[in-house]
C-alpha cells in the first residue's frame, strides 16, 4: 500500500463554499418546522421539508465527494476572533469554516444518507402525532443533522464542540419527545447529564490543546504537533488524549458512561435508529479518529481506549443476552459494537474502526427500524417473549427478512460487510505485538459469538417459530384513514389486560389484537437500508476478491486518522501477514475462527430459541440452582447492577452532600447569618419602640428630652472645661 | 443688679450680659418653656399650635435681645423673617387642623396615632 505517511496540508478553497449548504439546509428546515409548529400545520409538510433538506445535504456531500481532490479548508464566515497581544498564545481564532478531507466525507456520506432515509421512515412512523408533536419531532431531527454536520465538517474544535453540544441537545429533546411520560423525561435527563460529564472532559481537552499548541484549527494543530508544539503551560501533554477520551466515552456510551444509551430507547424509534445507533454515538469514534495523531503520541492512551472498548463490548454483550425488550437488546448491541470501534482505534486500526462505524450505521439503523415497525404495528409491544413467527404474518415479510439481513450483519456472518469490518479490528488486535491487545482480540472473538447468539435470539423468537402475538399496552394511535385493518385500535387494551397464556395460538391472537402492517415509507426504507447494508460490503469484497484497495481504507488513509499519519517517524503498520493465529496464516485463521464464533452463536440461538424454546428457561433455572454460577444470569438480567453502583457511589453521596448543604443553607446561612443579622436591628428597634408610641406628645417629649440631654451635655462640658 | 452674669466658672470664658438684656432673655426662656409645657400637656391641636407659636416668639425675643446686646441688626432682620415664616406657617397649619378636624370630628391629637406601634 502506498500512502504518504504525513497529513497533507489543507488548501484554502473558498470556491467550495457551496458545501456549506449541507449545514444550511438542515438549519432552514429546522426553521421551517418551527414555523409549521407555530402555524399548527396538520399535514406531513414538516416531514417532507426535512426529508428534502436532508436529501439536499446528501446530494451536496455526494457532489463534494466526487469533486474531492485533497484536504481543503472552506471559510464560510468569520466567527470568533480575539487578540490580546502580538505574541503567539495571545490570539484566538475560530472561524465558521469547513475542513473537508476524506474522513469528513466518509462520515458525512452516511450521516446525511441515513438521516434522509430515516426521516422518510419517520414520516410514516410518526404520522399519528400529526398536528401534535410532528413538527417538534422533525425540528429535532433537523437540529440534529445541522449539529452533526457542524461536528463533522467543522474546521476547528470550537465548531466540533458546537456540534457536539448541539447533538446532545437534539438527543435530549428527542428522547424526551413523549414528555408526558416520566420515564422518558428521566431518560432524557440521564442522557444529558451523563453526556455533560463526558463533555467536561472534552472541553478541558480542548482547553489543553489550545494551551499547548495555541490553535484549535485542525490543519494548524497537526502542523504544530509535527513541530512538537510550544506549550504556554508546563502541564503534562499526555493528559490531553485522556480528557478527549472522556468526552468520546460519554458521547459513545462506553464504560463507565454507558447506562444512558439503553434508557435513551424511550425516544421514538427513528430517533433511536438515527441518533442512538447510527450517527450521534459515533461522534466519539470520529473525535478520536480526527485527533488520532494526538492519541498516537501516547501509547498508554490508545491502550486505555482499547481496554475500555474491549471490555465495554463484552459487558454490553452479556447484558444484551439477558434482555427481553427488543430495542434494549439492540441498544446494548450498539454499545457493544461501539466498543469494537474503540477497540479498533485503540489497537491501532483506525480504518477498521471507521469501516465498522460505516457498516454498523447501516445494519443497526436497519435493525432499529424493523424493531420500530414492529412496535408501530403491535401497539408498542417489544417483549420478544410475546411475539413469535412474524414472518408468516401477511404484510410483515419485508420487516422479517430485512431484520434477518440486519441480524446476519450484526452477527458478523461470514462474508457480510460487518464480518470484514470486525475482522479488520480483530486482526489488528490478534496480531499485535502487545500481549494485552492479543488478549483483547480473543475477548472480542468471544464477544462476537455472544453477539451472534443474542442477535439471533431476537430473530428466532420474533420472526421465526409458530405464529402468535399480543399487542402492547401503548394506547395506540387512531387508525390512519384507508387502512386495511380498521379495527386495529380495538382489542389493544383488552389483550394487554388479560394475562398472557403460555401458548397463545394465532387464532386467539387475532381475536383480540390486529396489528397493522407497515406501508410504503417504512417498507421502502427498510429495503433500501438492507440493500445499503449489502452495498457497504462491496469495498471489502473488492479488497478480498479483486485485491484492490478497500475504498474505506483509502478514504481513511487519506486523512489525519490514518495510523502513523500524524508523526514524522511513522511506524509503518506492522505486517499482519507474518503473524499467525492458531498456527494458520492470520487472515485465514481469523476468517475460520470468526466464522466459527458467528455460526456457533447462531446455532446456539437456534437451538434455545427456535428448536426448543423451553430449553432456554430450563438452562436458566439450572444455572440459578447452582450457587457458584447462579449469580451470572441474575447479574446479566440486572445489567451488572451498574445503575445501582452509580446510585450508591455517585448519586447517594451527592444526595447526602446535598442534604448536608441544604441543612447548612437553611440553618446556618439562612438561620444564623441572614435571619440572625436581621434580628440585631429588630432588637434595637424593640428597645426604642416605646419612644414612638404614635401619640403626638410622645414625639414631642422625645424631642424635647433629646434636646435637653444635648444641652445638658454641652453645658456640662462647658462648665467642667474641655480637659 | 449685677452688671454681668458670670457663666463658665472653670473655663474662664465669661460672657458679659447687661441687666436689661438678661431680663429680656429670661422672658424669652420663660416663653419657650411655657410653650413646651403647653405643647406637651394639652391635647387640643389648636392650643398645641399656639404653643409652638409661643416657642417661636421666645426664640425670636432671644434673637432680638442678643442683637441689641451686640448692637448688630442682623438678628433683628432674622426675626422679621421668622415672623413672616411663622405667619405663612400659621396659615398652613390652621388649614391642616381644619382638614384633620373634618376627618375625625375632633381636635384631640390622640385621634391620630396610627403611625405608632403600640
Amino acid at each position: 500500500m502506498i500512502h504518504e505517511h504525513s497529513i497533507r496540508a489543507a488548501a484554502l478553497a473558498p470556491e467550495l463554499g457551496w458545501v456549506g449548504l449541507a449545514l444550511l439546509l438542515p438549519l432552514l428546515s429546522a426553521c421551517a418546522c418551527a414555523l409549521c409548529a407555530a402555524l399548527r400545520v396538520k399535514s406531513k409538510a414538516p416531514a417532507i421539508i426535512t426529508s428534502l433538506a436532508l436529501a439536499g445535504s446528501f446530494v451536496i456531500i455526494l457532489t463534494a465527494y466526487f469533486a474531492y481532490t485533497g484536504p481543503v479548508e472552506v471559510p464560510i464566515f468569520q466567527w470568533m476572533s480575539f487578540q490580546w497581544g502580538t505574541q503567539s498564545f495571545q490570539s484566538f481564532t475560530a472561524d465558521f469554516a469547513l475542513y473537508i478531507d476524506s474522513l469528513t466525507l466518509f462520515w458525512m456520506l452516511f450521516v446525511t444518507g441515513l438521516g434522509t432515509l430515516i426521516s422518510i421512515y419517520a414520516s410514516e412512523y410518526m404520522e399519528s402525532d400529526r398536528g401534535g408533536g410532528y413538527c417538534r419531532f422533525f425540528f429535532g431531527i433537523s437540529v440534529f443533522l445541522f449539529s452533526m454536520s457542524a461536528l463533522v465538517l467543522g474546521d476547528n474544535l470550537v465548531m466540533l464542540y458546537l456540534g457536539w453540544e448541539g447533538v446532545g441537545l437534539a438527543s435530549y429533546l428527542l428522547i424526551g419527545y413523549n414528555y408526558e411520560r416520566p420515564s422518558a423525561v428521566a431518560a432524557a435527563k440521564k442522557a444529558f447529564i451523563m453526556n455533560r460529564i463526558g463533555d467536561l472532559g472534552l472541553a478541558l481537552g480542548i482547553f489543553m490543546l489550545w494551551a499547548n499548541y495555541g490553535t484549535l484549527q485542525y490543519s494548524e494543530l497537526f502542523a504544530a504537533m509535527n513541530n512538537g508544539g510550544q506549550s504556554s503551560v508546563d502541564w503534562d501533554l499526555s493528559v490531553i488524549p485522556f480528557l478527549l477520551m472522556l468526552g468520546a466515552f460519554g458521547k459513545s456510551a462506553q464504560i463507565p458512561l454507558f447506562t444512558w444509551l439503553p434508557d435513551a430507547m424511550e425516544g421514538p424509534t427513528p430517533v433511536s435508529a438515527l441518533i442512538h445507533a447510527a450517527t450521534m454515538v459515533t461522534a466519539g469514534v470520529y473525535l478520536i479518529a480526527r485527533l488520532y495523531p494526538f492519541f498516537e503520541l501516547h501509547p498508554e492512551a490508545l491502550a486505555t481506549v482499547a481496554w475500555i472498548g474491549g471490555s465495554t463490548a463484552l459487558v454490553a454483550a452479556t447484558i444484551g443476552m439477558a434482555q427481553y425488550d427488543i430495542k434494549r437488546v439492540f441498544a446494548y448491541s450498539t454499545i457493544s459494537q461501539l466498543g469494537y470501534m474503540f477497540l479498533g482505534l485503540g489497537v491501532g486500526t483506525s480504518f477498521g474502526a471507521c469501516y465498522h462505524t460505516l457498516t454498523h450505521a447501516f445494519f443497526k439503523a436497519l435493525l432499529f427500524l424493523t424493531a420500530g415497525a414492529i412496535m408501530h404495528g403491535f401497539a408498542g409491544q417489544l417483549d420478544l417473549r410475546k411475539l413469535s413467527g412474524l414472518r408468516q404474518l401477511p404484510g410483515w415479510r419485508i420487516v422479517s427478512w430485512t431484520m434477518f439481513v440486519g441480524c446476519l450483519w450484526l452477527a458478523a456472518f461470514p462474508y457480510t460487510a460487518a464480518f470484514f469490518s470486525k475482522d479488520a479490528i480483530l486482526l489488528q488486535a490478534l496480531t499485535s505485538e502487545r500481549g494485552d491487545f492479543r488478549f483483547l482480540g480473543w475477548l472480542g472473538l468471544f464477544t462476537a459469538a455472544l453477539t451472534a447468539y443474542y442477535t439471533f435470539r431476537v430473530w428466532f423468537r420474533v420472526c421465526a417459530g409458530p405464529l402468535h402475538y399480543e399487542g402492547g399496552s401503548e394506547g395506540h394511535h387512531e387508525t390512519p384513514a384507508g387502512h386495511e385493518t380498521p379495527v386495529a385500535s380495538h382489542g389493544t387494551v383488552a389483550s394487554s389486560v388479560q394475562p398472557a397464556p403460555a401458548s397463545h395460538s394465532a387464532r386467539e391472537g387475532h381475536s383480540v389484537f390486529h396489528p397493522h402492517a407497515p406501508r410504503l415509507a417504512i417498507n421502502g426504507v427498510l429495503v433500501i437500508l438492507a440493500i445499503g447494508a449489502l452495498l457497504v460490503g462491496v469495498p471489502a469484497y473488492d479488497h478480498v476478491f479483486a485485491h484492490r484497495e478497500n475504498w474505506a481504507q483509502s478514504m481513511i488513509a487519506g486523512s489525519s486518522a490514518y495510523q502513523g499519519a500524524g508523526i514524522e517517524d511513522a511506524h509503518a503498520g506492522h505486517d499482519a501477514h507474518q503473524a499467525t493465529i492458531l498456527g494458520m496464516d492470520a487472515h485465514t485463521g481469523l476468517t475460520v475462527v470468526g466464522s466459527t464464533a458467528s455460526i456457533g452463536g447462531i446455532v446456539i440461538a437456534w437451538f434455545f430459541h427456535l428448536r426448543n424454546r423451553k430449553a432456554a428457561d430450563q438452562l436458566r433455572a439450572a444455572l440459578m440452582r447452582r450457587y457458584w454460577i447462579g449469580w451470572l444470569p441474575i447479574c446479566m438480567e440486572n445489567k451488572w447492577y451498574v445503575d445501582e453502583v452509580f446510585h450508591v457511589f455517585f448519586r447517594l453521596p451527592m444526595w447526602v452532600g446535598g442534604q448536608i448543604l441544604s441543612f447548612g443553607d437553611r440553618h446556618f446561612l439562612d438561620g444564623v447569618l441572614v435571619d440572625g443579622l436581621a434580628k440585631i436591628p429588630l432588637g434595637l428597634g424593640r428597645l426604642f419602640r416605646p419612644l414612638y408610641g404614635g401619640a403626638l406628645q410622645g414625639y414631642a417629649v422625645t424631642m424635647a428630652g433629646g434636646i435637653a440631654l444635648v444641652i445638658a451635655w454641652v453645658t456640662w462640658i462647658w462648665v467642667r472645661g474641655f480637659n | 443688679m449685677n452688671a454681668a452674669l458670670d457663666i463658665g466658672v472653670a473655663s474662664g470664658f465669661t460672657l458679659a450680659v447687661p441687666a436689661e438684656i438678661s431680663i429680656a432673655l429670661m422672658i424669652s426662656a420663660l416663653l419657650f418653656t411655657l410653650g413646651i409645657i403647653g405643647f406637651l400637656c394639652r391635647r387640643n391641636m389648636i392650643i398645641m399650635f399656639l404653643c409652638t407659636e409661643l416657642m417661636f416668639q421666645g426664640a425670636a425675643l432671644a434673637m432680638v435681645s442678643f442683637s441689641r446686646m451686640r448692637m448688630d441688626v442682623s438678628g433683628q432682620v432674622f426675626v422679621i423673617f421668622i415672623l413672616t415664616v411663622a405667619a405663612a406657617e400659621a396659615a398652613l397649619a390652621l388649614g391642616l387642623v381644619v382638614l384633620l378636624y373634618r376627618r375625625r370630628e375632633t381636635l384631640n391629637a390622640d385621634a391620630w396615632s396610627e403611625l405608632g406601634e403600640s
